[in-house]
């Protein structure tokens, strides 16, 4: 038995190697989530269209993408593709990979925070003159935030960890850059434990990032915290 | 004098078997407060709401002023802030203050600046008895204040016309003489509105002409006094016994 080593331990908790895996992380996370959102909202507002060639396209996609692991997508992209002759760098492949799920994932999020808006929010709105697009942007969007943005929340945690899949395909984020460490110094409860906290500290950060945006998009919902305000 | 609102044997349909309006025909001059009455279901929302083409129609022709409501060029966002309207759920923006809902089609639509649509903002406040509550949200706001905020919304974009769908059949019996008393002023200041409503206290007081809608038609179109006196339809007498009963 080797026991726990502190001093490997604090050694590898400051790691640049480590940090930069970490920071490579939290990156693929925000451009994920940002253009998962954006997609997911095409997608959205495709499976609501009345143009049923539209709808059925973004149904038959989130069937396909939410039916599938993500490892095996991954794998599809990375390793399948090249067979056929279409290329993908490592980073493309995992962002092209990532952004597909959420995408699929949140487009649902996003449906359902849109048809949560009672319809005489959109016959107000038009009553005073507002186009479809001041519509969506000033009086839908808001008021569909509040009810997207908890799950969203769920899908921001969730996609932080979830990076981590991309390590099978040589991804050099938080996981990898552990266990190539770990190949070289065989310290792996203290390693993993790194990882593992580095993980933690993103998803605790996103929580107190996620409970300021969730109050912002929830006033006119909550009478005392509007009354506080007003004083 | 040029009619403000004009609907020429206006036919709608929902889907492909039931008729909603059947050619329905209705003149409102400026000035004149019109009262749209009728039992549930004979299409008085439906009627109201293809004046500012919430509602498309599938026959028959609406124009509002100079404006082609039905025709397929016309831009609706235009015509409707031109034309106020005020619902049955009163519908404020939620996530919007009091002065928000009152200022975003100020601003948006009309091309106001924030201080022009605040100070428009703050008059209506005043005259719809509501300046103490401009930083509430609507729910810390009763029903009757929530209306009396919708009117105000409506008015803030100077509407050439006022369209009411039943504006208090959702409110206690205690708060529906507040929003019919700033109904009663509007109208006396010369207004033109079309009113769906059963308060026949309120058509009494202000209304020029009594609509009657039955089964999607419109059954009557008379005069007020004429009306009450003497409606010229049985289904109309059957009506307004009912209503006035209790
Ligand atoms: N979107 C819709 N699709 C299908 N049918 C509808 C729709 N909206 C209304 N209807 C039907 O059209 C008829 C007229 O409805 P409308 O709401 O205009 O009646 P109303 O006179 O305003 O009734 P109420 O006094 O209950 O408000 C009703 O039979 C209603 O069920
Ligand atoms: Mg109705």
């Amino acid at each position: 038995m080797k026991g726990w080593n502190w001093d490997g331990f604090f050694e590898y908790l400051t790691n640049t190697y480590i940090l930069e895996g970490a920071a490579v992380t939290l990156g693929l996370t925000i451009a994920a989530m940002t253009l998962g959102v954006v997609a997911g909202c095409v997608v959205a507002l495709m499976r609501m269209s009345p143009f049923r060639i539209l709808s059925n396209i973004a149904y038959f996609y989130t069937w396909l993408i939410r039916g599938t692991p993500l490892l095996v997508q991954l794998i599809i992209i990375y390793t399948g593709l090249p067979q056929i002759g279409i290329k993908f760098s490592v980073l493309e492949a995992t962002l092209i990979g990532l952004v597909m799920n959420e995408a699929a994932y949140l487009s649902e999020i996003i449906r359902s925070g849109i048809s949560s808006v009672p319809k005489g929010q959109s016959n107000a709105a038009r009553a005073v003159g507002m186009t479809d697009v001041q519509m969506m942007r000033y009086i839908i969007a808001p008021q569909a935030a509040r009810i997207i943005i908890p799950p969203l929340g769920n899908s921001v945690n969730g996609c932080l960890k979830t990076t981590s899949i991309a390590s099978i395909i040589s991804m050099e984020e938080l996981l990898r850059r552990t266990q190539v460490l770990i190949q070289e110094k065989f310290m792996v409860l203290e390693l993993f434990v790194v990882a593992a906290l580095y993980y933690l500290l993103m998803t605790t950060a996103w929580d107190l990032i996620q409970r300021r945006i969730e109050r912002h998009f929830g006033r006119g919902y909550d009478i005392k915290a509007d009354a506080a305000e007003q004083r | 004098m040029k009619p403000m609102i004009i609907l020429e044997d206006v036919d709608k349909w929902y889907g492909k078997n039931f008729q909603v309006l059947k050619s329905c025909s209705l003149i409102v001059s400026p000035g004149e407060v019109v009262v749209i009455c009728g039992p549930s279901g004979s299409g008085k929302s439906t009627l109201i709401k293809c004046v500012n083409g919430l509602e498309p129609v599938q026959g028959g022709r609406i124009s509002v002023k100079d404006m082609e409501v039905t025709g397929p060029r016309t831009k609706l966002p235009k015509l409707r802030s031109h034309v106020g309207m005020v619902f049955q759920h009163f519908d404020l923006f939620p996530h919007m203050t009091v002065t928000e809902n009152i200022c975003i089609g100020q601003t948006r639509v009309l091309g106001r600046t924030q201080t022009e649509a605040e100070a428009k903002t703050a008059a209506l406040l005043e005259r719809v008895g509501m300046s103490d509550h401009a930083r509430k949200y609507p729910i810390q706001l009763s029903g009757g204040q929530q209306q009396r905020i919708a009117i105000a919304r409506a008015l803030a974009m100077d509407p050439i016309a006022m369209l009411f769908d039943e504006p208090t059949s959702a409110l206690d019996p205690e708060m529906i003489t507040e929003v019919l008393d700033v109904m009663v002023e509007l109208a006396n200041e010369g207004m033109t509105m079309m009113v769906v409503t059963h308060e026949m206290g309120f058509a009494r007081k202000v209304a020029d002409r009594v609509v009657f809608m039955d089964g999607g038609e419109v059954v009557e179109d008379t005069p007020k006094d004429e009306f009450f006196a003497s409606p010229k339809s049985q289904r109309a007498v059957e009506f307004l016994s009912k209503i006035l009963d209790h």
